[in-house]
């Protein structure tokens, strides 16, 4: 269990979904059954997430999303429960953000499956190429690093998520090179660092070959 | 080796197109509504036959566990809740299903769906996957226009509406129960069964939870029929074919469809390119994602990955993601490490898991360095024992399995460390005793 600390410091006063969320909202309500819509706790804090995110990237300094809690005063009234029921949930997923966080959110997997691939090293050039420490956030509001559990891409490992992307099959350069991209504002290549096809064995299939592109043993370009 | 004509998965490299259009070229959504207009008790029957057992982890009979839902609808809504929370250390199969082959999800869905009266399913897939479950999102926007959903889905005179519902970053949501917690808008914890949810699950309704490869294996097994299915495997209760992850020291991490039961030496030398240095430099298995206990060279060189011969040598077939490791490992950190993600991942609900995965965690980063007394990793054990099967769900075991393997295969190597660390620690660093 981890404690996930509201931050009492910097809370705006008041949150309101922009209009063209306020149309997410609704389509968010309406997967629910009637009188069921607490369901919608979850997709409505990520829409938060998303919304502030939106508005930190051109802010100055520049800051990625995050739930304050007005934002969650707002969502119990959508969903017409008590604010406490939606503190509880806003703090118990990691995937929440209760303060701040950079434009990029850099997260290294560092379980098992990722540490036996060298995810060591991978939050180490994180670290360097950043200059600060997991857990932090850089002073002009491009990156945060974490460190999380396993991210599920354990074939593909070390793996590191960097906002809704996977970048996966990382080296301490390929980590770097990364992060380089990502502060030019260039869009890297997302999946497999190396040349391979999502989970496909580097090198070609043993199994569907006949199904494999022709390309796909030596481009590297899609993923 | 499986041909490839017996698998069910052709395109879980996505090399083609997950749409729905490339979906019927590789065979799905043809003679949905067919089955459906069979009945439910030959859907179920069939499955039966199959032999099919849930590939979430438990292996639990999948026929079965369908016919514990209520015969009828006493005014009361069914539901299919799809496990798409894959968060199993070792374990990233469901995530290939979901991003290159979401149609195959979809269609089990109706058919599992309808199979049990539901009229409704959810798929619960973990925050982390946004972009396999934009895939998904897509491949039901497809289906809907098709007329494959909605109102008399694909035909069939049965209405069924399937929903895409995110996680936000919780291992414990892929137990049943926190996940229908957290699917009605609450925290993720489990809580006590009784009841079951297929008597009162999501809203207090009548559910099935069902892992994701599960649900995508089934349209395939109606399609060339349950005995085709239970032809695959090593005997009656072990069939079909299975979802490997073979990740950690081998040449070539990948995922690959196999038949149940094949040799575990065979799987990783055919597929993943063998162990690094070679099948001698192996030190270790965990078989089947992080909860399964540990295995030792000299059980690996022979051991078939099914649920039986896994379980007959103390240990599981689990997601059957394997974590492979060489002599090079550091086999308790390793351990510890895994200690430290129960911690890290126990809801806090039940006191033995949350107090005691911390006590794992902490008595195991000082066995790594050996910090401890010998007799420390007899307590380790009784710690172990006296988490396991306290709890309320098997967070608690899952987080007791892999020291109690490691305490069984590696005793010698941990009392060494301790050993080493007598000879050469100053007196007043050791731990107190």
């Amino acid at each position: 269990m981890k404690a996930h600390v509201l931050a009492h410091d910097q809370q705006p006063s008041s949150f309101s979904f922009t209009p063209e969320n306020m149309v997410v909202v609704e389509d968010i309500l309406s997967r629910y059954p009637k009188g069921f819509q607490r369901s919608a706790v979850m997709p409505l804090l990520d829409l938060v997430q998303r919304q502030t995110a939106a508005e930190g990237k051109n802010a100055e300094p520049p800051y990625g999303g995050w739930i304050p809690q007005a934002a969650m005063d707002e969502i119990a009234r959508i969903i017409d429960v008590s604010p406490i029921k939606v503190y509880e949930v806003a703090t118990f997923y990691s995937m929440y953000n209760l303060r701040p966080v950079g434009v990029h959110h850099v997260q290294c997997c560092t379980t098992t499956p990722c540490w036996l691939r060298g995810s060591s090293k991978i939050v180490e050039a994180c670290e360097k190429h950043m200059g600060i420490k997991v857990g932090q956030t850089t002073k002009d509001g491009v990156f945060t690093l974490s460190e999380v559990e396993c991210l599920g891409a354990c074939v593909n490992a070390p793996a590191v998520q960097i906002n809704d992307d996977y970048f996966e099959d990382l080296t301490a350069e390929t980590m770097t090179e990364v992060l380089r991209l990502l502060e030019n504002n260039i869009d890297p290549k997302v999946g497999p660092q190396v040349h391979r096809h999502a989970s496909a064995p580097e090198g070609g299939a043993t199994v569907l070959k006949d199904a494999e592109p022709k390309t796909q043993k030596t481009s590297s370009k899609k993923s | 080796m499986l041909a490839d004509k017996d698998r069910i998965y052709t395109n879980i490299y996505g090399w083609e197109s997950f749409s729905l259009e490339a979906a019927r070229k590789r065979g799905d959504w043809a003679d949905t509504k067919s089955f459906i207009q069979k009945g439910r008790d030959w859907i179920i029957e069939e499955v039966k036959k199959s032999g099919l057992r849930g590939r979430g982890g438990a292996g639990f009979p999948t026929g079965l566990k369908w016919s514990f839902m209520p015969k009828e609808n006493n005014g009361k809504p069914h539901y299919l809740v799809v496990n798409a929370d894959e968060s199993e250390p070792g374990t990233c199969k469901d995530r290939d299903i979901l991003r290159h082959e979401p149609h195959k999800l979809i269609e089990g869905c109706l058919i599992a769906g309808f199979a049990m009266g539901a009229n409704a399913a959810y798929i619960y897939i973990r925050g982390e996957f946004y972009n396999e479950g934009s895939n998904v999102v897509k491949a039901i926007e497809e289906a809907y226009a098709d007329g494959l959903l909605g109102k008399n889905a694909a035909g069939s005179g049965w209405d069924f509406d399937v929903y895409l519902h995110r996680g936000a970053g919780a291992y414990i949501c892929g137990e049943e129960t926190a996940l229908i917690q957290s699917l009605e808008g609450k925290k993720g914890q489990p809580r006590s069964k009784p009841p079951f949810p297929a008597m009162a699950g999501l809203y207090n309704c009548p559910t099935t939870v069902n892992n994701v490869e599960t649900i995508s294996v089934v349209p395939t097994i109606l399609r060339r029929g349950g005995e085709w299915f239970a032809g695959f495997g090593n005997d009656e209760k072990n069939t079909g074919t299975k979802l490997f992850c073979i990740s950690g020291h081998v040449n070539k991490p990948c995922n690959v469809e196999e038949e149940m039961g094949i040799p575990m030496r065979e799987l990783i030398e055919k597929h993943a390119g063998g162990v690094r240095g070679g099948w001698d430099n192996l030190l270790a298995v965990i078989p089947g994602g992080s909860s399964c206990p540990m295995l030792p060279k000299s059980v690996c060189d022979t051991v078939r990955m099914d649920f039986d011969s896994l379980r007959a040598v103390q240990s599981g077939l689990g997601t059957a993601g394997l974590i492979v490791m060489d002599k090079s490992t550091d086999i308790v950190y390793a351990i510890a490490r895994l200690s430290q993600f129960y911690m890290h991942e126990s809801c806090g609900q039940c006191t033995p898991c949350r107090e005691g995965a911390g006590w794992l965690w902490r008595i195991m980063t000082r066995m790594v360095k050996g910090n401890a007394s010998v007799e420390e990793i007899d307590m380790l054990l009784d710690i172990t024992k006296q988490i396991e099967g306290h709890t309320i769900c098997a967070l608690g075991d899952a987080a007791a399995w892999p020291i109690q393997g490691l305490i069984r295969h590696f005793r010698p190597e941990m009392e060494k460390r301790i050993m080493e660390y007598r000879k050469t620690a100053p007196k007043e660093s050791l731990a107190a005793e």
